[in-house]
């Protein structure tokens, strides 16, 4: 199936299944492997992005159901307000070890902090609870979350 | 020892015995802010030989006539921060300029980059800093001496007169400056001094501080190549099937659903496996599915999780091979008290984040594999065996890993894949789904730990400590498997930190049958340390004594381990009162060559669910190379350990792993992690090895805070909630 999205404000064509899970589309077909295949099941979070700026599980996404609402990856994240603020307090705590979920993991926290600002412990606890970490950098990523919100205040 | 015996028992490394240190590394302990991109890690490592022009005093420096440093890292960077420590102690000794060096992976190469301590190109059991701390300093120190003669050559200056920093030699007297550059072709020129000294550590300038990690600015933005992100022209997609029973063989296939399937392109059918491929992964997938196969299960299909642990308990019954004897047992434990307890261990798998993979592009003369393995060089020699080519036909891509976790110790992935690849024309990259991966996995196996202690006077006086498992030393590294004994396995056994005068270690080596075991991050400590400090805190209670005044009374001999345990103690809060059903629980350890102590605070609700509170550690791993990167790998070991001790267990009915993903394989999540404390202790030592540490600290911890919550001496993993809810007894 012909289909064109807009992923990072590109507009991108190609061929594939109407059912194909977008994970696959950008990773195998558009060649963008910074989004991790983790579970296949919507069980880990590894494969985050977001469409229309809310955090989806595109490891099953149809890509059929898309359509035409803008798709983003960590790729582009870094050109959101929000997403630019976690990649730097990620770096700043040093939250990462192998990094393999870490995609994931920052592309669910800028979906957070572009919705809920300044979110407390429990918008944490439910907005990150999806994402696993087998390296258990989960301390870090708490605070630097925190570290995101207080710096977009200032 | 005569000439024949010693060809034959001992290979030279680096001029040292081989067996010498294997025997000698491995007895006693496995013994076994500026940043910068990566660059070139992500890129193939050039060929060892590759120092055309460059100043290359050794395999892990080269600099080019512009002064670009290159540094060769020869262990493997899985998330560890490993990278930036070797970096770290390389640049520190030769003096580089730490803001513009380069990393890159070293090669498959067992001559020149096998770690000391295994006499093979390996990253695992915590040692990478052990095992090359002074390897990497006399390395550093070695160029950094010839620079300097170089350039003191060619001011007619005496060397002793000139010093190095930041990639310059320095004549202070007169002024004068040369980088390291323009001292390429001088410097090559000259013979390596067989002692050059190293620094003071007073003099560090890079050590100890907690320098930024050279890998994570590609992390946040997604520009990370991960084995599995590798992408070739022309490359295909697979995606595997391995007979769900242990050693099953592939009957009929029928695969004419899976051919109509769009984008499949292939279907491959070994003897052992299936495969599917296709232009994407979602097409050899859903190939995959559709494919109908009927499996020869064989005799295996017999096999379950309770046969093996009755086989177990009954191999446990039998007298063992000593591995230590301290003093006299037989008196020992005729004298006070007596108390025994068995403790025992499930199978886990490593599920790393990062399923297998393995890309392979196999040609008539040729085999080149892209993939992250901890270890490049057995890879590299069983691709050849499986391609059917001499290993200096495969080359082999390192990357950076998606998590290793002792998974990557192991060649099975990439076999596979070169004999899929085997069928496929052109490059083709094959990926283990989650569900493949967790059943197809290399186990951590059952262990099963009893032991029998004597009390008197409030300290232990007889101890003896047997461990039955598999040997996972004796398949893994066969020449360390001596009389008997998996060093691995009696690892924390043999290591106890406490003074008992009449001690006694033996192994029991228990192979469970089909399940295939190998190393799970924590190795072998795993098992010991949540034996000896689960059975101290019963041990404590029979003696009427505070768990942690019980450790520090036998502590008086280990100084490290018991400042240690005074100082999480101290931090915790241990002592203070807490709410009903909530305890606090400690663990002291010497694993991996440093000394850890840590404290679990966990409530245990009325139906015996557990929910961390509070986490204390303190460190003494001697020099901290990267103090961050310790925290972080005692943080994240902590939380590896405490996964496995609330849901890890892999259960085998009718010869098949019966956890398949992540919602039956479960980990820890960011809503139940609590604070994590970690207070590092500068005892100026040498470095021990971190990565591991917390993995084994954690589940015993737990544990004791639960006994100290509930009063119920739980003695299995995981955790059994039905024996915590309350009116249950244990």
């Amino acid at each position: 199936m012909a289909t064109t999205l807009t992923i990072n404000g590109e507009r991108k064509s190609f061929d594939a299944p109407a059912e194909m899970p977008l994970l696959w589309v950008l990773r195998d077909i558009l060649g963008m492997t910074g989004t991790k295949f983790g579970c296949g099941i919507a069980q880990c979070g590894a494969c985050t992005v977001h469409v229309d700026g809310k955090p989806v599980r595109s490891c099953v996404l149809p890509v059929s159901a898309v359509r035409d609402r803008p798709v983003t990856t960590i790729e582009g994240v870094g050109a959101s307000p929000a997403g630019a603020k976690v990649q730097k307090a990620w770096l700043d705590l040093e939250v990462i070890q192998c990094g393999y979920c870490q995609s994931g993991q920052i592309m669910s926290a800028a979906a957070l902090l572009a919705s809920t600002p300044n979110p407390d412990d429990s918008d944490i606890d439910a907005a990150m609870a999806g994402n696993i970490c087998r390296c258990g950098t989960y301390v870090r990523i708490r605070e630097a979350i925190k570290q995101a919100a207080s710096g977009r205040q200032s | 020892m005569t000439t024949a015996k010693k060809t034959a028992a001992s290979r030279d490394v680096d001029g040292v015995s081989r067996r010498a240190l294997l025997t000698g590394a491995l007895a006693g302990g496995f013994v076994l802010a500026f940043r910068l991109p990566v660059r070139a890690a992500n890129e193939p490592a050039s060929a060892p030989n590759d120092t055309a022009g460059k100043f290359a005093p050794n395999a892990f420096i080269r600099i080019d006539s512009a002064g670009k440093t290159t540094l060769v890292m020869p262990q493997v960077e899985m998330g560890q921060g490993i990278y930036t420590a070797v970096a770290m102690i390389l640049a520190e000794e030769l003096d580089a300029d730490f803001s513009a060096v380069v990393l890159e992976h070293a090669p498959a190469n067992e001559k020149l980059y096998a770690n000391p301590l295994f006499g093979i190109q390996a990253t695992g059991g915590s040692t990478s800093v052990r095992a090359f701390w002074k390897p990497l300093r006399a390395a550093g120190a070695t160029a950094r001496a010839m620079l300097i003669r170089a350039a003191a050559q060619q001011w007619q200056v005496e060397p002793a007169t000139c010093t190095a920093s930041n990639g310059e030699v320095i004549h202070a007297e007169s002024g004068r400056r040369l980088a390291y550059g323009a001292l390429v072709e001088a410097a090559n020129a000259l013979t390596p001094p067989k002692d050059a000294a190293v620094k003071d550590p007073k003099d560090f300038v890079l050590i100890g501080k907690p320098l930024k990690r050279f890998d994570t600015p590609d992390k946040v933005n997604g520009k990370t190549i991960y084995g599995i992100d590798a992408m070739l022209p022309g490359m295909k997609f697979a995606t595997l099937a391995a007979s769900p029973v242990f050693g099953g063989k592939v009957g009929k296939v029928d695969d004419a659903r899976a051919r109509k399937i769009p984008g499949v392109r292939q279907i491959v059918v070994l003897d052992d496996m299936v495969a599917v491929v296709g232009d994407h992964m979602w097409a050899a997938k859903k190939g995959l599915d559709a494919l109908d196969v009927t499996w020869n299960e064989g005799a295996n299909a017999r096999i379950n999780s309770k046969d093996i642990l009755e086989d177990l308990r009954a191999a446990s019954e039998k007298d063992g091979v000593i591995a230590k004897s301290d003093g006299d047992i037989a008196k020992g434990l005729a004298a006070g008290d007596k108390f025994e307890a068995a403790f025992e261990l499930p199978f886990l798998a490593h599920a790393p984040m990062e399923p297998l993979n393995c890309t392979v592009h196999l040609k008539p003369d040729s085999c080149e594999i892209w993939t992250g393995t901890q270890i490049m060089a057995r890879v590299q020699s069983e691709a050849a065996k499986a391609a059917g080519l001499p290993p200096e036909k495969v080359v082999v891509n390192q990357h950076l890993i998606g998590g290793g976790f002792g998974r990557r110790l192991e060649p099975d992935m990439v076999v596979a894949a070169v004999r899929i690849a085997k069928e496929v024309d052109g490059p083709v990259k094959v990926v283990w789904t989650r569900e493949e991966d967790i059943q197809h996995d290399v186990y951590r196996p059952v262990y099963r730990d009893t032991i029998a202690a004597t009390l008197s006077g409030g300290k232990i006086v007889g101890w003896k400590y047997r461990v039955t498992g598999a040997a996972i030393i004796a398949r893994w590294l066969p020449p360390a498997f001596q009389k008997g004994v998996d060093i691995d396995a009696v690892d924390g056994a043999v290591d106890i930190p406490y003074d008992i005068p009449n001690l006694h270690i033996e192994y029991n080596r228990a192979e469970p049958p089909a399940v295939p075991t190998g190393f799970w991050r924590g190795v072998g400590p795993n098992n010991n340390i949540f034996a000896v400090e689960c059975f101290m805190d019963e041990l404590a209670r029979k003696a009427g004594k505070d768990p942690v005044t019980f450790r520090r009374d036998m502590l008086g001999k280990n100084p490290r381990q018991l400042a240690a345990l005074n100082l999480a103690v101290e931090k915790s809060g241990w002592g203070q009162p807490l709410p009903a059903r909530v305890g606090r629980g400690v663990c002291a350890q010497p694993s991996f060559g440093s000394f850890v102590a840590t404290v679990v605070e966990a409530e245990i609700d009325e139906q015996g669910e557990v929910h961390l509170r509070r986490i204390t550690s303190a460190v003494d791993t001697g020099i901290a190379v990267n103090p961050d990167t310790i925290r972080a790998q005692l943080e994240g070991g902590l939380i590896f350990g405490l996964t496995a001790a609330l849901y890890g267990e892999i259960t085998i009915d009718k010869g098949r792993v019966q956890q398949s993903n992540f919602h039956d394989y479960r980990m820890l999540r960011i809503d139940q992690t609590p604070k994590i404390e970690v207070h590092l202790i500068n005892s100026g030592e040498a470095p021990g090895g971190i990565g591991e540490t917390g993995v084994t600290a954690g589940p015993p911890a737990l544990r004791n805070a639960i006994y100290a919550a509930t009063g119920v001496a739980l003695r299995r993993l995981p955790i059994e909630r039905s024996l915590l809810a309350v009116g249950k007894k244990a």
